[in-house]
Parts: structure tokens; sequence; C-alpha cells
């Protein structure tokens, strides 16, 4: 019935106009909900609707890491290997959503891909996803994204350096680029050889002759300085570099290479938001309105950006009644009756009650 | 009854000292505290769950109801569609707008986003609900959930002969009471008094997105739905209208079990100047009721059974509610409180009676007895036709004297 051969306007804009009538009709029946709220009871995965995925299979690579096979909902684009997905799961009955790198060869015949994930002290996503999440969960998805890819032309020489978890991307990369990738070497940093995620994949790569592999165990050999990995590498000027993994192992390595006049042959991927300074009071910036507001931590946000002027949605103002809810883009805000810290990395949209919230830290309002 | 303020001999809070009442709205902040600490996962698949029981039952409904020519699925459908509107509204829709689920930060079940089956828009239904009724609850002249502006709700209150007709109307409010709640959170009565105000460009607005509202919910169960099921068009029209209007008298039962029984308090609007968060809670604790049953019967009622443990903390998941109400009720004995609960039969009956009892004139019906009956028909017949001064003087006169 459908057909792929395009057609002039004149044939297509009569088909699009009676789709869209029966999508208003669709939605004349299901008012106030919309047909989506419906389709979504018999099938999440479906295409039309939100991006969201059901894991399948935790497998586990370490003992503080798993890789977690996820199946896309139809709408999935083909990733770039490198990339990373944010993944948004409840826990506790609460949304979260973080960031993890893609680790799996393209187009599997399953249709699904994986994500690595170490378990971090206290890390509230990471920690639930190697060690409590069971296969059948829903997971809200976005596409793909991120820049840390090869090149259309694969270099003649790689080198990648990565640390602990630094390793996913890279990961990702060597799975699926191993025909153009002939030169390679990956200097990896782990506390022991049984941390090493993916080591034993690693380890056959390396004997099979596809990478050379350098193992820096830094429980027991320390760790290794942008200078020593210079030693390592010797023809390191002649490599792209690829580096992932805390931020300051790439802030010494952006320096080193800096200092070599060939900064721009260094790739750096950054994995952890950068931590947030909690406070008393901060700058509070609201991104439509423009106005700027100092609040201290003490004084609701509402109070603070009535008086400064701006004109904000409000209700009760003792927090039960929700009318003055805004989107806290980044930042931290504390709710004054309990203490509790509410935050925001950038492109979150969490809801806060803006008339019991003061600015813990700066913030972004969406309004 | 008569506001709290005014009660001399009979007033229910005369023994509390000021530090008492601060004390119970620290123990009541204690519980709300705790609940939230231990909000999780089990909550979260219990508003999920009844979403979903809700939407297939409303779909099987509607399903069978394309049958509807025959009268077992008629009435199949029917029973049906009443229970999945009374949910949509009641557990789901009012509890959720409410903010009682944002808690999830789930974009499709978060007070900001949520759109329910009723003739109010959310968002005006948010303001004079959540704003105005569950801030000024029961204050006399500001909380307009008080007879909503419509019935005479207090014996402060002037009586007129008009208000004979309040039961009445009453039932009328009951059986399109989604419209009602529409003009109230409109306030149509004082926006359309004036050209002034009936040119308000906010009004206008506002008047358009309920009309709008109206219609969409209008075409889909007296137009689409009916068309759908072809032969069928009349019985599932029929059974569309009395399943919103089954909703409708379950929801207005409901609604007026929580504020309207024998026994609950007003207040007078001074007395809310500076009040503290103590007193703020004492106010939700002597103006609400509730009613006692079975769960099924407090997920019908959207947990509004619990309707002193949702005043008290309305935006905390319904589905807490039974958990606290031993805790809240034992605040109740502690500091000599009277914690109102009934049976809904009881309650309704409750509710009717005191509607009834003031449409009428002060202390008539109590008078009232089989053998004085000829001589009270004639006074009130006398206050029913004469002018103001007439029923001034009769009311002057001491009632037992």
């Amino acid at each position: 019935m459908t057909t792929t051969v395009p057609r002039p306007d004149s044939v297509r804009s009569p088909l699009a106009s009676l789709r869209k009538r029966a999508v208003r009709l669709a939605e004349l029946v299901t008012t106030p909900l919309l047909p989506v709220d419906y389709l979504d009871l018999f099938d999440p995965l479906r295409s039309g609707a939100a991006l969201r995925g059901r894991i399948e299979a935790v497998l586990h690579e370490t003992r503080d890491a798993a890789s977690i096979v996820i199946r896309p909902g139809r709408d999935w684009l083909p990733h770039r290997p490198g990339q990373y997905v944010r993944i948004g799961i409840d826990i506790d009955g609460v949304r979260q959503w973080r960031a993890y790198s893609i680790t799996s060869v393209l187009d599997r015949p399953d249709g699904c891909f994986s994500i690595t994930v170490k378990a971090i002290p206290d890390g509230k996503v990471s920690n639930h996803l190697v060690h409590r999440v069971t296969p059948g969960t829903i997971v809200q998805l976005d596409q793909a994204t991120g820049e840390f890819c090869l090149p259309e032309r694969a270099p003649e020489k790689a080198l990648f350096v990565t640390a602990g978890s630094g390793i996913t991307p890279v990961m990702g990369i060597l799975r699926n680029h191993a025909a153009q990738l002939t030169d390679t070497v990956l200097v990896h940093s782990a506390p022991t050889a049984d941390d090493v995620v993916f080591g034993e994949e690693l380890r056959q790569m390396a004997a099979e002759g596809r990478i050379r592999l350098i193992e820096q165990h830094t429980d027991s050999a320390g760790m290794l300085d942008a200078r020593s990995i210079a030693e390592l590498v010797p023809d390191l000027h002649e490599r792209a570099t690829w580096a992932c993994g805390p931020l300051g192992m790439l802030e010494a390595l952006e320096e080193h290479w800096a200092s070599a006049g060939i900064a721009d042959r260094l790739y750096t991927e950054r994995f952890r938001p950068r931590i947030l300074v909690t406070g008393e009071g901060g700058t509070v910036s609201f991104t439509k309105n423009g106005t700027t507001v100092e609040a201290d931590g003490a004084t609701p946000i509402l109070d603070a950006a009535e008086e400064a002027g701006v004109l904000m949605p409000s209700g009760c103002r003792m927090g039960i009644c929700f009318g003055c809810v805004l989107p806290l883009r980044e930042g931290a805000v504390r709710d004054l009756r309990n203490g509790e810290i509410t935050t925001a990395a950038p492109g979150d949209g969490v809801l806060i009650q803006t008339c019991v919230s003061a600015a813990a830290g700066a913030c972004t309002v969406d309004h | 009854m008569t506001v709290i303020q005014k009660k001399i001999d009979d007033n229910p809070i005369a023994h509390l000292s000021a530090e008492d009442i601060e004390l119970i709205g620290k123990e009541l902040d204690t519980i709300r505290q705790e609940i939230r600490d231990s909000l999780g996962e089990d909550d979260a698949a219990y508003i999920r769950t009844v979403i979903d029981v809700q939407r297939k039952l409303e779909l099987g409904s509607r399903a069978v109801l394309l049958a509807s020519m025959f009268p077992p699925a008629w009435f199949v459908g029917t029973v049906g569609l009443s229970l999945a509107k009374i949910l949509e509204n009641m557990e789901i829709g009012h509890n959720i707008l409410h903010g009682q689920w944002d808690w999830m930060r789930d974009p499709k079940i978060h007070s900001t986003t949520w759109e329910w089956d009723m003739a109010s828009p959310a968002a005006q239904w948010k303001h004079s609900h959540n704003e105005l009724h569950h801030t000024y609850t029961n204050v006399i002249g500001k909380d307009n959930d008080l007879g909503y502006g419509i019935m005479r709700v207090d014996e402060d209150q002037k009586w007129h002969p008009l208000y004979l007709a309040q039961p009445l109307w009453n039932f009328v409010n009951a059986c399109f009471f989604e419209y009602g709640i529409a003009a109230y959170d409109l306030e149509l009565g004082k926006n359309l008094a004036t050209k002034k105000r009936r040119q308000n460009p906010e009004f206008r607005a506002a008047t358009k997105q309920v009309l709008k509202k109206i219609r969409n919910q209008a075409t889909k169960d007296y137009v689409l739905h009916p068309a759908l099921s072809g032969p069928s068009f009349v019985p599932t029209l029929a059974a569309n209208f009395t399943a919103n209007v089954v909703r409708n008298l379950w929801s207005h039962s409901v609604i007026m079990c929580g504020h309207f029984p024998e026994g609950v308090q007003t207040f007078e609007k001074a007395s809310i100047e500076g009040e503290t968060r103590g007193e703020w809670y004492l106010r939700q604790m002597l103006g609400s009721a509730n009613i006692s049953g079975s769960k099924a019967m407090h997920i019908l009622t959207g947990n509004l059974s619990h309707q002193v443990e949702h005043h008290l903390f309305p935006d905390l998941p319904s589905n807490r509610y039974a958990e606290i109400a031993p805790r809240v009720q034992d605040i109740f004995d502690r500091y000599g409180l009277t914690y109102h609960s009934a049976p809904l039969y009881k309650q309704v009956a409750s509710a009717w009676h005191k509607v009834i009892r003031l449409s009428l004139p002060n202390d008539w019906m109590a008078e009232t007895k089989p053998s004085n009956l000829p001589s009270q028909l004639g006074k009130l017949w006398k206050m029913t036709t004469g002018g103001p001064k007439v029923r001034r003087a009769m009311q002057a006169r001491p009632a037992a004297a």
C-alpha cells in the first residue's frame, strides 16, 4: 500500500492532508489525552512513540562494571562509534537521566545496542544499573550524540589514552573500526588487572596484533603522567590521539600536547559534569526573561525574582499548590522546608517549586 | 453552625494554647517529612498501575458500548465507563494536578502537563482549587468551595426565600457537576455581573478555553463515539451521558462529604491574618471530614475519603493517606479535637441535612415537630411572602424563649 517512490507534490499533499485529518480525528477520540497515551499501553517501543528502550540483558564485565544490552524503540537511529546516549531510568520512583558510552558493534543482528557502566561510589544511577536493574525494564532514551568519534578518513596512526571507565567510548571505536585502524596504541590505566573493563577482549586484540596495548595497573605501578606516556609511545607526535578519563588526566594531557604544539591532534572526552558547589545563595538567571538575580540562601527564588521585577507564576507561596513550578536547567536549589538539595545538569529541566526553593549555588531557570 | 470565632460555649479549640498549636504543626511536619523520605518505587508503580487499569477499562468499556443496542452490553459498558471516568477524575486527575506525583519527574505524570476529562481546563481548576480552596479552606468569603457561591452554607448568612430552592439547586449542580465546577472556576457569577467584567480580555480568553474543552469532550462522548457505534448510536450516546452523570453525582457527593457534614468548622476572614503554619494545619483539621469504608471505596473517592489527611498534606501521594490516618487521628485524640469520620451514607445524609436545614430560616427545622407543623408552616409562609422587615423581625425573636 505504501510506496517509497517519490511522488510529485500534487499527489503527495492530498495524502498528507488525509493523514493529518486522520490524526486530528484520532485526537478528537482520545481527548483530553493523545492517541499515543493509549498506544503506549500496548507497545512502548513502537515507531512514533517517545524514544524508549527495553533492557534485554546485564552482562557483568568486572566486579563493578556491566554492559547493559538495550533494545531501542523503532525510531532509534544508528549511532557513530564513540558516541554516548542519554538514558532516563526510574530509580526509587524518580526519573534520573545520565549519559553512557555505547560500546556495542553497529548492526547487531538482534537490533540491540549496549552501554557499559562502571559503578562509582555513591553513584545512584551507575550502581543501580550495574547491581540492581533487571531485564525487562523500560528506559527513556535520546538519540546517540557526541563528537568523540573517528573522522571520516581514519588516521594512519592512532593513540588512545584512557583510564577507568574512559575505555568505554574507545571500546566502541575499536570494536567497529578494526579495518580502518591499522596502527593503534592503547594506553589504559586501571587499579589492577582485574579492574580493566573489557580486559580479556583487549588482551586478545593485542595478541592478534590489532592493537598495541599498554596496561598500567595503578595500585601497584602508580599513575602515568604525560611525560611517561610520551616515553612509552615515542612516535606520539605522528599519532592522532583520543583521550578519555578523569579530569586531572585530561588536563595534564592537554597541557603536554599544547606545549608540544600538537594540541589540534588531541581529542578529549569529559565524562562527569563539573561538581556543583552548593552553598548558601547564588546567582539565579532566567533564560527567557534575561534577568539575573542575586538571591541569598534563605529567600525563595520566587520572592527574589519578584523583587527584581520578574513576572513569576505563583500560587499559594507555601509549597502546596504547584502554581509556581519552573524548570531548573542547571545548578542547585535547596528546599527551604527540609534542606533537600535538587540539582540539574546542563540540558535538564528539573521542575522546582520556586516558592519554597532557594538558590544553593548559581542556577539557570527557564522562564 | 457558625464560624468558630463566634463560638463561646462550645468552641472546640478554646482549650489549646498557642504553644499546643505550634506543637501540632511540628508533629504534622514530621509525618510529612517521613512520608516524603520514604516515597519510592512502590508508590510510582501504584500510580502507573492505576493509570494503566483506568485506560484499559475505558478502552474496553467503549469497545463494549459499540454494541450497546444489546442491553447487557449497554449495562456492562456503562458501568465500566462510569468507573473509568470516576477513577480518571478522582484518584488520577485530581491528585496529579495537586502535584502529588511531581516528585517522580515523569513529564507524562506531572501537575504542569496533565489534562483531564472534565469541563474545567486543568490550569483554571488548579488556580481555584489548589490556590484558593486549599489555602483558604473553609474561610467564609474566601473559600468559594463552601456552597460554590450559590448556596447558604452558614447560619450567619442572611436567609432569603430564594434559598428554599437550594436543595434543588444542589441536586442539579450534582448532576452537572463538571459544568458547575467550570462555571465556578471562571467565577461566572461575578464576571458576568458587569459589562466591564464581561469584556475583560482575561475572562474572555478563559471562557474560550472552557468552551473549547467542553466542545472537545462533548464531541467525543456525544458525537464521535456514538457515530463509531453505528446502529448503536443512540444507546451509546445515552450510555456516555449516564456515565458522565454518574461520575458527576459521585464526585459531588464525595466532595460534599469533605467539608459539609455537620460538625465541620468554618472560619472568619479576619482570623487568617498572619496565620502561623500550626494554625493553618489546625484549620485544615477542623474544617474537613473523612469517609470510612473499604479500600475500593477509598480508591474510587480518589482517597478524598481521607479528606483530613489530604487537606493537611495536599501534595503527598494519595496512596499514603490510609497509612498516615491513624497517626493523624492520634494527634486529634491527644489534643482533644474531634476527628470527623463516618461511612459514606451517613456523611452524605449529614451534608444533605445541612443543605436542607440552611435552606430554611435559622432554627426552623429544629423547632418543627409534628404537633406545631401548621404554625411553623404559617411562619415560613409569612417569612417567604413578607419583605425583609418581616423576616428580620421574625428572626430576631429568641428561638427557644
